[in-house]
């Protein structure tokens, strides 16, 4: 659900349109916000327990109720009524695809004990593409990935997540590219669909679980089709800015040589854009694997199923195992596709001698590929992957074991840490924002939102309330809400601490800038792992899953604003003799302050994504309905629910926080 | 704007023959119908906003450019403006930051679609022309050169040369050997598969000249093609033009804001403000009888021996023709006439090929090069 496609360093700098925002007068918004938390908390103190609309986990509202009834009517019409029959058209044919692509690379097909490729084939192919695409070193990573699914004990899970994320790419580069060049040249178009692309990436993932299951039924379609809603706007948007990003100049002197739109498209801005393109394509491929462990949800296959299951179990060994195999695949898709967009170039500018060499290489290594598919089609051992040495249960016993070790070693710091923070800010957050009456809290939110962001943010808040109220999950969202907040506060924390010091030392940037990098190319649900192995399932887990998620993408905004502070300033600042705290104080932060508000954002909806998820690891409340939403019968009105509310407080969110940065942020 | 396309009319007359007499087509008199003329220009007018088109025909028009954008959000870039080009003239347009220049060139080809007004190339009314029509145009008779270039990154030399016919679907051999033969003309030989970004700024607008003129245009247009390049490279490319101009004989619409570069390569000068005409005229003229302050502060600095002529220097002796004495062109420049002039005991005549226009002495002569030097000095 994050609203930005900057995750990585490669993308273009693709900057959201501020918001129009109203004058302001930064003096009196801090004694504003005061002044409301104040009366909130007064009101609290008087009014606690009152009102608070809390409703068991089991009990049903009205509503949900309802939603129930719609589901089951819904089941019942599957049947009969004609625009399920194109709906379940679509399902059957994204069914029967991917069941055949499992057929010939990782199920037994028909009549065959094996599948129609065998593990040696398989192998050959990615590691022949990705030579082709991306050169040797690559292709080195591929083959020793690939063999880790096979060693592991998930060759099938992980060809099968291999399938299903590059089969949901295809078709978002089939449906997005086209829209993404209409979009660039066309006006109309671009404003007409931004503000659904900007819908489709405020949604939390979570909340669309639910309803597509409803329409897809559960299974593979829908777990494409999520993936292909949820991987789609970054491409989209990446080409539309890749195609607009086509220099004025070239597009004007092609026009004045009498270009027509298709060759002009054709011939200038899809070549000049095509580098851009293939970033996007990358954005979209790490966004589909981010879907790979939510599709097991409904019952999508891949490596998400095994990671579901151990973190039921809570075990860490065997999460870490399977998780770590999905960092694998992400490993080998972003390194393939980053080397091939800065390949292409070289390949076109490579000399003619070059290029044949090139060419020859290439057919003998299609030779021995074929050749190899063959053999796997022939000989069991090259079809099935040797079982020994089975590796999965000793890697993940030492996993464990050491897990276990190194925790119990530690234990006591970080009960203390959990102690400290539930203690010290998740309880009495909590405790004001869903302890108060429900419309003592809604009000004091449209308060806050109006002082931060104008009037604007304050009906959008207003709107949302009324959707949390409507479903009648007002409680438990105020308690998503109480883990969203601490966890950004706590991102905003350790973010500008990491990044002022990466933004003022060089050598501190060089060594840690590849690691933030390496944990955004993580899917977020593998943040449980490390953070179910160190605290007990409970909201503070998700919050520290949120912390570890948010924090590279926050910290590298800040560390990017520092350094863009302007050196005469610091120089001046220098000059006149201040002490670095001085500097930091006086002279980085408030100069990067533009810098520290959008980290502050960023943080936030990342955030709400990972808090969300973590109803799974005990984080309890909204995500959580909607993970019981799908195990049991009677809760899925609720599941539903929870996901419209989820999509509210997330639109609230976003809003309120856009607003007030582009009020605040501006320098 | 006082001067209007009558003024220019008016003194097509006076000025044949001048400069170098060699050009083809341009001794037969005044081009007065848009048909024997390369570019005629009539009631151009480009208003950027909202409703520009509302503008035009009400008195807001006429409003100075500030006022305009004040009252109605609308910038007028470039106003009421008619002209014509000759065949196988150099036309030069300048004119300060901002004066419509690009926003003019542009409108000739309806790269800028125009507010209102005409033109017409090569006798067809661009205006009027459909889609396919002004492609047509754009692909064989108008070519353009630009400031920054505009060349495809991700095509060599040779394809980037070549990318004109390939646009216009000329088969790959006749556009290789075309594209060489260009290349060869600019001086880029050996340079064929290189990519934009591995040449020099001087270079790469070799390239797009090279590019323009492989589509074999009857009309080439430049906006400020130089002024991104540092002034050795500058001069090169200057002479560069003057030399292509030689070989090929293209007609050419040359835009800048660089008085020495308008002089240099300019057979007629147009020069504009806030969109308008001020002045149009030969370089001499322009030196020599600047329309109001605004051209004056323009050539103040220009080395006006360089640039006048005799016509512009001599005057009418009381008695008529004295018949004796040495003889001079009346479009020889100052500086060049200067030594015969100070040589000769007494005046020197002027004659406009067999007319007599005038005398000039020593007098005359020292007081053009003794105001330079003030003009320097001061
Ligand atoms: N697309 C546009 N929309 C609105 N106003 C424009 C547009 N293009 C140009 N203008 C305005 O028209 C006027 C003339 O611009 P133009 O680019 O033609 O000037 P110029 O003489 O080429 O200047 P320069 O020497 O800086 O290139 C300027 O005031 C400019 O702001
Ligand atoms: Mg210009």
């Amino acid at each position: 659900m994050s609203t930005t496609v900057t995750r990585r360093p490669s993308a273009p700098p693709v900057r959201e349109e501020q918001p129009r925002v109203e004058e302001h007068r930064p003096q009196h918004t801090f004694g504003r916000i005061l002044a409301v938390v104040a009366v909130w908390v007064v009101g609290w103190a008087v009014l606690r327990g009152h009102q608070t609309l809390s409703l068991p986990g089991a009990q049903l509202s009205d509503f949900q109720k309802w939603l129930n009834g719609v589901k089951n009517s819904f089941d019942a019409a599957r049947e009969t009524n004609p625009a399920f029959k194109i709906v379940g058209g679509i399902s059957d044919g994204l069914n029967w695809v991917f069941l055949h692509l499992q057929y010939l690379f990782s199920t037994p097909a028909p009549g065959r004990p094996v599948p129609e490729v065998g593990w040696v084939g398989v192998l050959a192919i990615l590691v022949f593409v990705a030579f082709a695409l991306a050169g040797v070193r690559c292709a080195v990573l591929v083959l020793l990935g690939t063999l880790a699914f096979g060693f592991l004990g998930y060759w099938q899970e992980s060809i099968d997540t291999l399938l299903i994320t590059l089969l949901a790419v295809l078709i978002c580069v089939v449906i997005g590219v086209p829209i993404g060049i209409w979009m660039a040249r066309s006006k109309g178009a671009r404003a007409a669909i931004t503000p659904v692309l900007d819908g489709m990436q405020t949604m939390p993932s979570f909340a669309y679980l639910e309803p597509l299951a409803l329409i897809f039924g559960i299974g593979t379609a829908s777990a494409i089709v999520l993936t292909v809603i949820y991987a789609v706007p970054p491409l989209i948007r990446i080409t539309e800015h890749g195609i607009r990003g086509v220099s004025e100049g070239a597009v004007e002197a092609s026009r004045s040589l009498g270009c027509t739109s298709p060759q002009l498209l054709r011939k200038v801005q899809l070549p000049m854009a095509r580098r851009t393109i293939v970033v996007g394509v990358n954005q979209c491929m790490m966004a589909a694997l981010a879907m790979a462990i939510i599709a097991a949800f409904v019952s999508g296959p891949g490596l998400g199923v095994p990671v579901m299951q151990s973190l039921a179990a809570l075990d860490i060994g065997g999460a870490a195992v399977s998780g770590g195999l999905i960092v694998v695949v992400a490993i080998m898709l972003d390194r393939t596709t980053t080397a091939a967009s800065e390949r292409a170039e070289l390949l076109a500018r490579a000399g003619r001698r070059h290029v044949q060499t090139r060419r020859i290489v290439l057919a003998v290594l299609a030779v021995v590929t074929v050749v190899a598919i063959y053999v796997s089609r022939l000989r069991l051992s090259a079809a099935q992957f040797p079982s020994s040495p089975a590796l999965q249960r000793p890697v993940s016993t030492f996993i464990s074991s050491v897990t276990d070790t190194v925790v119990n070693s530690i234990e006591k710091a970080t009960t203390a840490f959990a102690n400290v923070v539930s203690y010290g800010l998740i309880n009495p957050l909590q405790s004001v924002l869903a302890a108060s009456p429900w419309w003592l809290s809604a009000l004091a939110i449209l308060a806050l939102a109006y002082v931060l962001g104008g009037w604007r943010p304050a009906v959008t808040a207003l709107v949302c309330e009324a959707v949390l109220l409507g479903v009648g999950l007002w409680n438990d969202s105020m308690i998503t809400l109480t883990s969203v907040l601490v966890a950004t506060i706590l991102v905003v924390i350790v973010s500008v601490v990491l990044g002022v010091w990466m933004g003022r030392r060089r050598r501190v940037d060089t060594i840690l800038r590849p690691f933030l990098d390496a944990l955004q190319t993580i899917p977020p649900f593998v943040y449980l792992v490390p953070a179910l192995a160190l605290f007990p399932p409970s909201r503070f887990t998700a919050i520290v899953a949120a912390l570890a998620y948010g924090v590279p993408i926050a910290t590298k905004l800040v560390a990017d604003g520092i350094r863009g502070v302007s050196p005469t300033s610091v120089e001046a600042a220098e000059a006149s003799g201040a002490t670095a705290w001085q500097m930091i104080a006086k002279v980085q932060l408030p100069m990067a302050r533009a810098a520290v508000v959008l980290a502050t954002n960023q943080g936030l909806l990342y955030v709400l994504s990972m808090v969300v998820i973590g109803g799974l690891v005990g984080g309890g409340s909204l995500g959580y309905f909607v993970v019981a939403g799908f195990s049991q019968d009677q809760l899925f009105g609720k599941g539903l629910a929870a996901g419209i509310a989820i999509t509210a407080l997330g639109i609230m969110l976003d809003r309120i926080a856009r607003h007030a940065a582009a009020r605040h942020g501006r320098v | 704007m006082t001067q209007t396309r009558t003024y220019d009319d008016q003194n097509d007359g006076q000025k044949d023959g001048q400069k170098d007499g060699q050009r083809g087509g341009r001794n037969d008199g005044a081009p007065d119908g848009a048909g024997e003329s390369a570019l005629s220009v009539r009631d151009l007018w480009k208003i950027f906003g909202a409703r520009a088109d509302k503008v035009i025909g009400t008195p807001d028009a006429d409003l100075p450019r500030k006022q305009l954008q004040a009252k109605t959000g609308c910038v007028a870039a470039v106003k009421d403006v008619s002209f014509d080009v000759r065949p196988g003239e150099v036309f030069v347009v300048m004119g300060l930051s901002g004066s419509g220049k690009s926003t003019l060139v542009r409108l000739l080809t309806r790269l800028i679609e125009p507010t209102a007004g005409t033109v017409t190339i090569g006798g067809e009314d661009v205006t009027k022309a459909d889609a396919g029509r002004l492609r047509d145009l754009r692909r064989h008779h108008v070519a353009m050169v630009f400031q920054h270039f505009g060349l495809l990154p991700h095509r060599t030399v040779m394809d980037n040369v070549g990318f004109g016919l390939e646009v216009r679907g000329v088969a790959k051999g006749e556009r290789r050997a075309r594209a060489q033969e260009m290349v060869d003309l600019v001086g880029l030989a050996g340079n064929e598969g290189s990519f934009p970004d591995q040449l020099s700024g001087g270079m790469q607008q070799r390239v797009g000249l090279a590019r323009a003129l492989a589509v074999d245009p009857t009309l080439m247009m430049f906006d400020e093609p130089f002024s991104a390049l540092d002034p050795l490279i500058r001069r090169d490319m200057q002479n560069e033009v003057i030399r292509l101009h030689h070989e090929v004989g293209k007609t050419m619409v040359f835009i800048t804001h660089d008085l020495q570069e308008a002089l240099k390569l300019g057979d007629r000068i147009l020069i504009m403000r806030d969109g308008e005409i001020v002045q149009i005229g030969e370089p001499a003229e322009i030196v020599a009888s600047p329309a109001d302050d605004y051209v004056r502060d323009f050539v103040s600095d220009v080395p006006r021996s360089h640039v006048l002529t005799l016509r512009y220097v001599c005057r009418r002796p009381d008695g008529g023709d004295p018949g004796e004495g040495p003889a001079l062109q009346a479009d020889e420049v100052v500086r060049d006439a200067a030594r015969q002039v100070l040589a000769a005991h007494g005046p020197v005549r002027v004659y406009d090929g067999e007319d007599f226009l005038g005398i000039v002495d020593d007098e005359d002569i020292l007081r053009v090069v003794v105001a330079e030097e003030e003009a320097v000095g001061s």
